[in-house]
């Protein structure tokens, strides 16, 4: 690890400062720390913002606001959040280990960058680590790398199961930079790769996530957040999927959807979305529209395998709307 | 005085020491004026190292010297080789010159005052090579198999080419047929305590701090490598924090530890990182294996062809028992058995638990299993009807054999009664449920072993051999054996291992510690007795020193073998794949058990590994330059506390008097041997898929 050094602030105005010349913050410091170790991360100065008044994770009418220093574990064990929003909990005992969760924070959640190994290799081309150096992963091992939203520059899945909920959930960012406070969708924090893999976010500099915002609505009642791998737990996802369903009358009325492990960001499906609505809730109906998930779908040499494994988490994900958690 | 501690379950008497933190590990032996090593490693797979730039690193802070090819100095590399050493080749000499044989080879190695200074110094490093694409795939059509030099021998110990009777002939008039490829993934051993040695010299005596499976022999290997008498060489460990085979060699760092000691005149340490643990310190070979059975129409069989062939490097011709137990499981009269080496731009393959048996019984069970389905005869009926009175590859009796029994035992408790024999048969609320079983077998080893027993005016005693714990309990197995046979309790007699200087002792492998240094623990013990009766005590401490091992006649006669049998539920999921292990349940004919608290333990943690082996554990190279691109925990699977079901272990009555006076066998392979296999099974009774690759991942069964 390379030396640096750390600089604590107690007001996010401070932080918000302290930042504007580039300077990047840390949290929890699960991804971070990590990277720093195999120097695939080498920041020289870093803002500590644990001590913000970040965490507070509270209702707001019918929104559930989650402060972007809570810590995955306290948000998961938040009855508010067990009891609005299971899936948001589901996602993030799924995500991660009790260790992790004590430490890791929902904003570095969402922010917490790639697990292609070959970005973690200095001596692999990396156009994410080192912009032009080329992408090791396309004509290399990528069984685990994305099918949707790739470019000729990276494949790497956006590995974060909080956010595929999120996503789902049309949750909102709450930031504030130099400039003021702004929200937008959680959606519209990632970028696609094309041609910038560097870029991974469209927070501006300076900016600092204050908080993550959920509406109330249909979710707490049928939703499941469904993550497919090979061990039970301590891997990302293959294969994730966030469903949520409105079913009345004995017809979809609303539906969310979004999958994880599959895209180079979290990725909602909203052509799914759409062939289900007004649709009687069965495996038939669940199937035809969990084709639609593949359009677009570029598969690689070794993650052939997702374009079955996608549309059935899909359908499945979409089942266990309807069966007790 | 009678005590009676053999067959009792006693907690681990290393237990507190351990889990206090008191024990003390190879890199935990820090010495005055220490400097920390850190090896570069080679990041092409096959070349020459150009250049170093070594003048900027060695401004920054804190190095005290960067060591290449060209400032080591040239080491004597005297010809040496023990038994776990590959008897054809010749092993990885390091920093002598500027070829790269395989990615990851150590090129350089960084000396600094902190491991921090030395890791930053290590990555600054600038190295330039020319490089060429390294052959690594077996599958590459250059990638050429080999007959192993060790193996032509017709006395061989594990000899290339068996048969017996015609069985090829009687394969193609078999009415029933088996005739299949068997694919089993390199696999690295990822123990969890890291490789690590800590090297001081005195004038031309080396002490090494080191984690070893084999002190002696890491005395005599590092003796030769620098020309030194063994006896200026001390290796010390006490404790291992796991290693499953991969410290049985002594690997390129510790001569590097060494080297850098000597070369800046401090003590070093040296600990390898997670990644380089997938370098230069061996792995499971990758196997590819055609195992075809003929039998008749009632299930007997009437042929066995076993194929196989196991990676290794250019540089050594590692061998393992992968055909062994072909030829001795079932009552077959026609068996041919062919073993070849597949050589590649690797590092060199060792020993990993059930090292040989593991694999080649996983092609043999599979495809048994396979053939009780094409007569519809149930799986533990058909090894029934192929139960052998001999061992007849050998044609020698067997010591014991346990096998039946223990399938009997393990079907009992299993409840494999309840199991519906068609595939895809049972389910459980939407999972498919599967049951599969497998045979296990592995050899009882035994290898001459020296120990030192001493009585002590307080009445207490001390026992001291140069063997290992790497794990298994072989402190306390071997306190209860000293305190039998003294008639002491347990608590008034100390066993101490883990040095050089200590009486000689086998490797640490093999499942023979028990065995082996029990028999010679328990010959000392008689001869310290048999000491004290002949002479009044004094008040000075009475020694004696005895050997043992097995008696070679006894050895010629008999045929001797481990047998288990184990039980594995899966449940698979029919939409996403998923595979969990539901609960296990093995029963095993290991003769005498010392310790049944140690013996269940060893069995579940053997058992977790063949789930392992089964479902996850797969090390994957990077055809373009051989790189290890899972060498990390994250992304190098084995099974969490969350896969693990509930395992049991069962134990059959064996008195086997023949093995040797303790009359026990072994367990620590036997225990994996046998779980891949009946998870394989039991995925296809599940799913009707009958996958035949390792690991089973759920892109295999995902279109079952």
């Amino acid at each position: 690890m390379l030396p640096f050094t750390l600089e604590k602030v107690t007001s996010v105005q401070d932080a918000i400062a302290a930042a504007s010349s580039g300077r990047r913050f840390i949290a929890g410091g699960t991804t971070l720390i990590d990277l720093m170790r195999e120097e695939v991360e080498q920041p020289d100065h870093l803002i500590d913002i644990n001590m913000l008044p970040l965490s507070e994770i509270r209702i707001d009418g019918s929104d559930l606001v989650i402060g972007a220093l809570a810590r995955m574990a306290d948000v998961a064990a938040h009855p508010d959040v067990q009891r609005l929003h299971p899936l948001i909990a589901e996602s993030l005992i799924e995500g991660a280990s009790p260790q992790l969760r004590n430490m890791a924070s929902i904003g570095g959640n969402l922010l917490q960058r790639v697990r292609c190994p070959y970005f973690r290799m200095h001596d692999a081309p990396c156009n994410k680590r080192t912009p032009n150096s080329g992408c090791a992963a396309i004509d290399g091992l990528n069984a685990g790398h994305a099918i949707l939203g790739t470019s000729n520059h990276c494949i790497a899945t956006h590995p974060s199961d909080l956010a595929v909920v999120l996503v789902a959930l049309d949750a909102t960012m709450l930031v504030r930079g130099p400039r003021g406070e702004r929200s937008f969708p959680v959606e519209e924090l990632f970028r696609l790769p094309g041609d910038t893999p560097h870029l991974e976010h469209t927070l501006l500099p300076g900016e600092l996530i204050l908080a993550v915002r959920v509406p109330g609505g249909f979710y707490s009642r049928r939703a499941r957040y469904l993550k497919v791998r090979d061990r039970a737990s301590y891997e990302f996802a293959l294969v994730s999927a966030a469903a949520a369903l409105d079913v009345g009358d004995g017809v979809i009325r609303q539906v969310r959807l979004a999958v994880g492990g599959v895209g180079t960001r979290p990725w909602r499906l909203r052509t799914v979305e759409e062939a289900l609505i007004g649709k009687a809730p069965d495996r038939k109906i669940f199937e035809t529209a969990a084709r639609l998930a593949l359009e677009g779908a570029r598969p690689l040499s070794g993650n052939h395998y997702k374009l079955e494994l996608l549309p059935r988490t899909i359908v499945r994900a979409l089942e266990m709307t309807g069966e007790a958690a | 005085m009678t005590v009676n501690v053999i067959g009792k379950p006693l907690p681990r008497v290393d237990g507190r020491a351990k889990i206090t933190g008191v024990a003390r590990y190879a890199a935990d032996f820090n010495q005055p004026r220490q400097v920390h090593a850190v090896i570069v490693s080679a990041t092409v797979g096959l070349g020459r190292v150009t250049g170093i730039d070594t003048a900027q690193v060695e401004k920054m802070p804190g190095v005290v010297a960067v060591i290449t090819h060209r400032n080591a100095p040239r080491l004597p590399y005297a010809p040496h080789k023990s038994y776990i050493d590959p008897a054809t080749g010749e092993r990885l000499h390091v920093l002598q010159d500027d070829q790269v044989r395989f990615y990851g080879q150590p090129v350089a190695m960084v000396v600094a005052d902190t491991p921090d200074q030395a890791e930053r110094a290590a990555v600054a490093l600038r190295i330039s090579y020319t490089a060429e694409r390294p052959i690594v795939d077996p599958a590459d059509p250059k990638a050429r198999p080999v007959v192993p030099e060790a193996g032509k021998q017709p006395d061989a110990r594990l000899p290339a080419d068996t048969a017996r009777g015609a069985a090829d002939s009687a394969l193609a008039d078999a009415p029933m047929r088996v005739d299949e490829i068997y694919e089993i993934a390199r696999e690295n051993h990822n123990p969890m305590e890291p490789h690590a040695t800590v090297a001081a010299w005195n004038g031309d005596r080396l002490t090494l701090w080191s984690k070893s499976q084999f002190v002696i022999n890491e005395q005599a290997e590092i003796a030769a490598i620098f020309g030194l008498p063994p006896e200026n060489i001390q290796v010390i460990c006490p404790f291992i924090g796991g290693a499953f085979g991969t410290s049985l060699r002594t690997w390129p760092h510790v001569t590097l530890a060494a080297m850098a000691a000597r070369q800046v005149g401090r003590p070093v340490k040296l600990v390898l990182t997670r990644k380089q643990m997938f370098f230069t310190t061996g792995h499971r070979p990758r196997t590819l294996q055609r195992m075809a059975l003929g039998a008749t129409a009632d299930g007997k069989l009437t042929s066995i062809v076993h194929e196989g062939t196991g990676e290794t490097s250019r540089h050594e011709e590692f061998m393992e028992a992968l055909t062994s137990v072909t030829t001795f499981l079932y009552s077959c009269p026609n068996v041919r058995t062919r073993y070849r080496l597949q050589p590649l731009d690797t590092g060199t393959p060792n020993h990993m638990r059930g090292p040989g048996e593991a694999s080649g019984v996983f092609a043999l069970e599979c495809a048994i299993d396979e053939l009780s389905y094409k007569l519809g005869i149930d799986p533990i009926d058909l090894r029934r009807r192929n139960e052998p009175t001999i061992d007849e590859g050998e044609n020698k009796p067997f010591s014991s054999r346990s096998l039946m029994k223990c399938h009997d035992l393990a079907a009992e408790r299993f409840g494999w009664s309840r199991r519906t024999p068609e595939p895809r048969s049972m389910r459980d609320g939407r999972q498919l449920v599967g049951m599969g079983m497998a045979s296990a077998s592995y050899p009882a080893f035994h290898a001459p072993a020296n120990a030192r027993a001493r009585l002590l005016a307080d009445g207490t005693a001390e026992v001291e051999v140069a063997a290992s714990d790497m794990g298994p309990g072989t402190y306390t197995s071997m306190t209860q054996v000293a305190a039998e046979t003294l008639g002491l309790p347990v608590e008034r007699v100390r066993f101490s291992l883990g040095r050089s200087d200590y009486p000689p002792a086998p490797s640490h492998g093999g499942s023979w510690t028990m065995a082996s240094v029990g028999s010679a623990i328990r010959a000392a013990c008689i001869a310290v007795q048999e000491e004290a009766a002949k002479r009044p005590r004094e008040g000075r401490p009475i020694e004696a020193t005895a050997s043992s091992q097995r008696d070679p006649d006894v050895a010629a006669r008999f045929s001797m073998h481990s047998f288990g049998a184990v039980f594995v539920e899966v449940a698979v999921d029919p939409d996403v794949g998923t595979i969990r292990v539901r609960r296990a349940v093995g029963a095993y004919g290991i003769g005498r058990v010392v310790n049944p608290r140690l013996a269940r333990s060893q069995c579940t943690g053997g058992m977790i590994g063949g789930m392992g082996m089964a479902l996850m554990e797969r090390t994957v190279l990077d055809t373009r330059d051989g790189r290890p691109v899972n060498a990390h925990m994250a992304d190098y699977l084995m099974p969490v506390n969350l896969d693990i079901p509930p395992l049991e272990a069962h134990f059959v009555e064996e008195m086997d008097p023949h093995v040797n006076a303790l009359g026990v066998k072994g367990i620590g392979e036997i225990a994996l041997v046998g779980m891949a296999p009946a998870i394989a099974n039991a995925v296809f009774h599940a799913t009707g898929k009958r996958v035949r690759t390792l690991p089973i991942r759920i892109e295999d069964v995902l279109t079952a």
